[in-house]
């Protein structure tokens, strides 16, 4: 058989990883991990308009160690994604699309998300009294 | 030759409309960036607020919710959230899901459970704001 001459894109199991594949394919990833988040969002309001056992039950849940992995994982996919919505948003305006700037505005949504996730957590847990 | 008769072909409306065989233009394009704008700050509120009520009772978590702002933001961040995921979720679901009938059926399922998580939170809101 003849192979055929012409360059063929390497396949993405052996696709060199990268800053700004790897961080696109995270802002899809924390979008759908926001929509089930979403509904925690919205059964935890739910529970408190049914009345003050629902909102013990959530509270106990959200206190718990499964509960606050959850919590964790939605309040670090959610600054991600709000941080990578803004970089997606200046890129909308054709602001900072070479590629020097793509990986300094890549290095500082991961900075970004990372502070505010420390913030967020030290002050919540200091409120909690841990 | 070619390109004369496909413009002959079109009916006056299709090139006034511009739109060509995708059906539509940027109005999902434009959805997505509107709602994704009303969220930054929608989303900052939130998280600041809700840091402020760890370790409050449900009394002083009612109290926040039926206050005139918390209320009408929280039914501003429920509609724009899920809004917002719908669009998301379903550019998903377009680029993963290739048979005809389970793409279809997962793009409407996907949607009305949208709808149905959108009313569940706004009756809660107006539940607690309305005082019941």
């Amino acid at each position: 058989m003849i192979s055929d001459p012409r360059p063929l894109s390497p396949h993405l199991q052996i696709y060199r990883w990268q800053l700004t594949s790897v961080l696109s394919i995270l802002h899809r990833m924390s979008g759908v991990a926001l929509a089930v988040g979403a509904i925690l969002l919205v059964s935890w309001l739910g529970a408190a308009a049914d009345g003050p056992e629902p909102f013990a039950k959530m509270q106990w849940f959200l206190g718990s160690p499964g509960g606050l992995i959850l919590l964790f994982g939605w309040s670090v996919a959610l600054f991600y994604h709000t941080c990578n919505g803004i970089r997606h948003l200046c890129w909308d305006t054709g602001r900072g699309l070479e590629l020097k700037n793509v990986y300094a505005s890549g290095w500082t949504v991961i900075a970004a998300t990372a502070a505010l996730t420390i913030v967020a957590w030290v002050v919540g847990l200091n409120r909690w009294g841990l | 030759m070619a390109t004369r008769m496909r413009s002959q072909m079109r009916s006056p409306l299709g090139r006034v409309l511009g739109l060509g065989s995708a059906k539509e233009g940027v109005e999902h394009w434009w959805r997505q960036r509107v709602t994704a704008l009303a969220l930054v700050p929608l989303v900052l509120w939130f998280v600041i607020a809700v840091i402020g009520l760890i370790g409050a009772d449900r009394a002083a978590m009612v109290a926040w919710v039926r206050s005139p702002i918390s209320s009408m933001l929280l039914v501003l961040l429920i509609v724009a959230t899920f809004y917002h995921a719908a669009l998301g979720l379903q550019v998903v679901i377009e680029d993963y899901i290739h048979g005809e009938a389970v793409r279809l059926s997962a793009l409407i399922v996907m949607r009305l459970l949208c709808v149905v998580f959108v009313v569940r939170g706004i009756l809660a809101v107006l539940k607690l704001a309305l005082g019941a």
